[in-house]
């Protein structure tokens, strides 16, 4: 019963994934100024070398042979080649994995502890000052974009006090004689973009834990826990929690899609070599086959981010797990 | 539409019985908007911002061609002559945050309009049909709710072009799936309601069912979430701006921080360039969403029992 | 005769609600008391007071309730007064609810085995394995097999659950137990089984019973004595023959006539023309004489005082005075 479920939604995942891949290959095909375009019109190439890069970067034949070429490279992982890095996109993609990573996961789970808790103590002590200061300060932040809110925590805690560098994962230039200067030095990089990132999430996850509670400390089953003569704490705790936390989890997995569009605003306000800047950096130089890699792995994993949410909540909630 | 138009201003054109009600219902709501605190902060913030946007330009002047003609006239903080300092090139920056917020407010109310209604569409349809046509139009919107919408709405203005049109085209075509789903939703349950089928059973044709009857019944949820579509597609403006795809002939929010940001204006220390024109977004976003959330109380009676 | 404390006795009950335009005086006084081994049922409107009443009792109101007056005294001590501590100390033990089972009365996402033994390991301080044995024993006793003690609530049907209910309110041994309608949402037959589920229970564990309910025809054949409340407050009180034979008050008669017999001339029921009252500015006078047929001059003016009629029964209502 739960295998099926699970096959069902597996199969469903494989034909989304299959959409996005013709999607993909028709968005980048309607993009303007290609290379050999380009080329083509600025630079004197002989006619030779343009058929030659064109065969290079998979622009040549039909556009149907072009296209069971592009799913006959996916098949390899070939992404192709970045015309800005001269390099397989893929491992482009993959070198510049782990600081966004590193970032978002890190981000994240701050989030979720702090968000969680503000959420639940809002929404326990509802109506009073606590909720009311915990809610305006989780819509504030909520309603900021995310690269402002880094350009005003850069500008008090980089330009006015000089207690963090804006720039970059590490010093450049610098020798570092241990491991341990090195991790000192990235988490001195890195504590500004996690605030920036967390705060903006924490806004998010105590404004959906706030009202998800409200609603679950609002049923009968909460009252028939107060009427056996259970403290308060433990009411929340054993009774609440479990309920609330249900459409949380899913909610963290399905905020990959978004976390990504605040990953590209931040990396590109702290210089942070990540995915997010990298996307940035391929539409600035209309790298489109590096642009056509990214967009496909970012995709890709916010699909497959919705497939394990989608299991995941079928495991805990008993009420589907049977 | 006139029904929900009728329903949003109390002004029923007939003397049926319905009309009344239907104007009734405008008053009540109005008055209810009134008396509830957050609806109330919200709207006022709201309205204040659009009334800028329409006429603000015709009070503060503004071109962004007219640059500053010395260089002394560049970078200046705060002051008299200059209530939000200038920018990198001389500019007014009060008068560029005046005329940002018609830009700002135009792009995020029309693609909001946009993304409403293929939303609102899609929703009924989908919902009210069922069957294949149901399955088809919810995968189409999974499958837009699973591309990230930053990296495609970048994309898609490389496509497309940064003018001002097509930031509003391509905002308006990504933001529909979350409505359509939410609509949906409503939908069900409002087919489900006995007087729907009555009416089916009398033979009613179908488009006249869904305008007729379903519409004006999901209109509440419609209504919270256009409000809360339009915070979005303003923050969506903005950030486009910013990274650099915005319309640059034209002034708005998000370019302002654009300038700011690719003339240093942060390490400079030049909080005045930057920082007005993100606390406008912020307050109209924060308006929105306080709306937003009233609205949701207000109409969906439920929540206020507890 | 020795004087043997009244299992339940409250007094001059009132409990509010804070609402923005002022108290909402949903309990304004009531009177009522039941004895070990007996049944009592609280039947009226939607609204008129008498879930509040029993939810009083041991302090289960929601935040905007409080009691605002009258003692409670269950087996002599007046919960009333009790701290916040020491009241939790008596729930459940002491005095138990079967909500209504069919709604979410119980946790989703808990088994049920658990829900029961919880209480068990509170109060008496049992260890896991103690409390889930008698959690299993306590649901053979509503006959429903042992080994359904690891389900989880939705793998229950509307009368199964209702029966955990009860159960779960037996589980510390409560000598009184209150029923906020616990048969509403079940159809017919599993009525019948739950009422007679109680009835047996109630008999052999001595329990006192308070049956809150808006259907009178179930009160008939469960409860010893009947109190009928409107707008929060007990307009008449007295044995089932009492209320059935003898209904005094004219609220009481027309909630009779609204459940037609089966025996006798075919009756078409009336219904009550009007409202309930506005609980934050209720009516002058006797509450009920905006919707009274019999009304009279001082029933506007005056707030009629309980009556007694007889040993057993009684009554707030002018009228009734006049007769007697």
């Amino acid at each position: 019963m739960q295998a099926r479920r699970i096959l069902n939604k597996l199969f469903y995942m494989l034909v989304t994934i299959f959409c996005v891949l013709v999607f993909n290959f028709v968005l980048f095909r309607l993009l303007p100024g290609d290379i050999i375009t380009r080329l083509e019109r600025t630079t004197k190439v002989s006619e030779e070398a343009l058929k030659n890069l064109a065969a290079y970067y998979g622009l040549d034949g039909t556009l149907w042979q072009q296209f069971t070429g592009y799913f006959g490279k996916l098949a390899r992982f070939d992404l192709g080649v970045s015309y800005t890095y001269s390099k397989s996109v893929w491992s482009v993609i993959a070198s510049r994995l782990m600081p966004t990573v590193m970032l978002l996961g890190i981000s994240e789970i701050i989030a979720v502890a702090l968000g969680t808790l503000f959420g639940v103590v809002a929404a326990w002590k509802r109506g009073r000052a606590v909720d009311t200061g915990l809610l305006s300060f989780s819509l504030v932040i909520y309603s900021m974009p995310t690269f402002w809110l880094c350009m005003m925590l850069i500008l008090v805690f980089c330009t006015k006090l000089g207690w963090f560098p804006s720039m970059g994962m590490y010093t450049t230039g610098r020798i570092f004689s241990s491991t341990w200067t090195y991790v000192r030095d990235v988490s001195h990089h890195m504590a500004l973009p996690i605030v920036c990132m967390s705060l903006g999430m924490t806004g998010e996850y105590c404004v959906t834990m706030r009202s998800t509670m409200m609603d679950v400390l609002s049923e009968d089953y909460i009252t028939t826990a107060r009427a056996k003569g259970f403290r308060e704490g433990y009411v929340l705790r054993r009774h609440a929690m479990p309920n609330a936390m249900l459409p949380m989890v899913t909610l963290v997995f399905m905020n990959l899609g978004f976390v990504i569009a605040g990953a590209v605003q931040l990396e590109t306000m702290f210089a942070w070599p990540g995915l997010g800047m990298l996307t940035y950096t391929a539409i600035d130089n209309r790298d489109y086959t590096l642009l056509q890699g990214i967009f496909l792995f970012t995709t890709v994993s916010t699909i497959l981010a919705n497939f394990v949410a989608d299991v995941v909540y079928g495991l805990i909630d008993p009420r589907i797990k049977n | 539409m006139r029904d929900f138009i009728a329903y949003l201003f109390g002004k029923g054109r007939g003397r049926s019985v319905r009309a009344q009600m239907r104007r009734m219902r405008g008053r009540e709501f109005l008055s209810r908007v009134y008396r509830n605190k957050t609806a109330f902060a919200g709207s006022v913030i709201v309205l204040v911002f659009a009334l800028v946007a329409l006429i603000g330009q015709s009070v503060v002047r503004f071109d962004l061609g007219v640059t500053g003609q010395t260089g002394a006239e560049r970078w200046l903080p705060p002051s008299a002559a200059h209530w939000l300092g200038t920018d990198h090139l001389g500019r007014d920056l009060f008068g560029f945050l005046v005329a940002g917020a018609g830009v700002s407010m135009l792009v995020g109310a029309v693609a909001t309009a946009i993304s409403m209604v293929i939303g609102t569409v899609v929703g009924v349809v989908s919902g009210y049909f069922g069957k294949w046509i149901d399955v088809l139009l919810m995968r189409l919107t999974d499958f837009m709710l699973c591309i990230p919408w930053l990296p495609l709405c970048m994309v898609l203005a490389a496509i497309l072009g940064s003018s001002l049109v097509n930031i509003i085209l391509v905002i308006g075509l990504t933001g529909w799936a979350g409505s359509a789903r939410l609509v949906r939703a409503q939908t069900l349950s409002v087919k489900e309601m006995a007087y729907v089928e009555r009416t089916v059973s009398i033979g009613a044709k179908s488009g006249h069912i869904m305008i007729k009857h379903i519409l004006p019944n999901v209109f509440p949820v419609v209504f919270a979430n256009t409000v809360l579509s339009a915070a979005a597609a303003i923050s969506t403006e903005t950030t486009l701006s910013f990274l650099g795809l915005g319309d640059t002939s034209r002034p708005s929010w998000g370019m302002i921080l654009y300038y700011a940001n690719a003339t240093s204006a942060v390490a400079k220390g030049a909080w005045w360039y930057f920082l007005p024109a993100g606390v406008c977004v912020v307050l109209v976003v924060l308006g929105l969403t306080l709306m937003s959330y009233a609205f949701d109380e207000i109409l969906n009676p439920r929540l206020k029992e507890r | 005769m020795e004087a043997q404390t009244k299992l339940l006795d409250v007094k001059g009950l009132r409990a509010y609600f804070r609402m923005g335009k002022g108290a909402l005086r949903a309990v304004d006084g009531v009177d009522f008391g039941l004895d070990y081994g007996e049944a009592l049922g609280i039947v009226g409107e939607s609204g008129c007071g008498k879930t509040t009443s029993a939810l009083s009792i041991c302090r289960m109101l929601p935040r905007e309730g409080y009691i605002a007056g009258g003692e409670i005294f269950v087996e002599g001590i007046d919960y009333a007064r009790l701290s916040d501590d020491e009241i939790r100390a008596h729930r459940w033990k002491d005095v138990s609810i079967i909500f209504q089972g069919a709604m979410n009365a119980m946790n989703p996402v808990k088994r049920v085995g658990f829900q029961i033994a919880e209480a068990i390991e509170l109060h008496e301080g049992a260890d896991r394995k103690a409390a889930m044995n008698r959690a299993g024993d306590l649901l053979e006793l509503v006959e429903i097999p042992r080994d359904r003690l690891s389900r989880y609530p939705h793998e229950f049907s509307g009368g199964m659950k209702q029966r955990a209910m009860i159960a779960m309110a037996l589980a510390c041994g409560a000598k009184l137990v209150i029923g906020d309608e616990p048969t509403t949402a079940l159809d017919v037959m599993i009525q019948a089984q739950i009422l007679d589920l109680l009835e047996r229970l109630r008999r052999e564990r001595r329990m006192g019973l308070i049956l809150i309910t808006h259907d009178l025809s179930i009160l008939g054949e469960t409860c010893d004595r009947i109190a009928v409340m409107y707008a929060g407050k007990i307009v008449e009180t007295g044995t089932v023959r009492d209320v059935f034979d003898r209904a005094a008050h004219p609220y009481t008669r027309r909630l009779i006539s609204c459940f037609p017999r089966i025996g006798g001339e075919k009756v078409v029921p009336e219904g009550i023309d009007g409202f309930p009252p506005n609980l934050i500015d209720p009516p002058r006078g006797c509450r009920f004489h905006p919707r009274c047929l019999e009304a009279r001059a001082a029933c506007r003016e005056i707030e009629p005082q309980t009556r007694r009629l007889s040993a057993t029964h009684s009554v707030a209502c002018h009228l009734a005075e006049v007769k007697s």
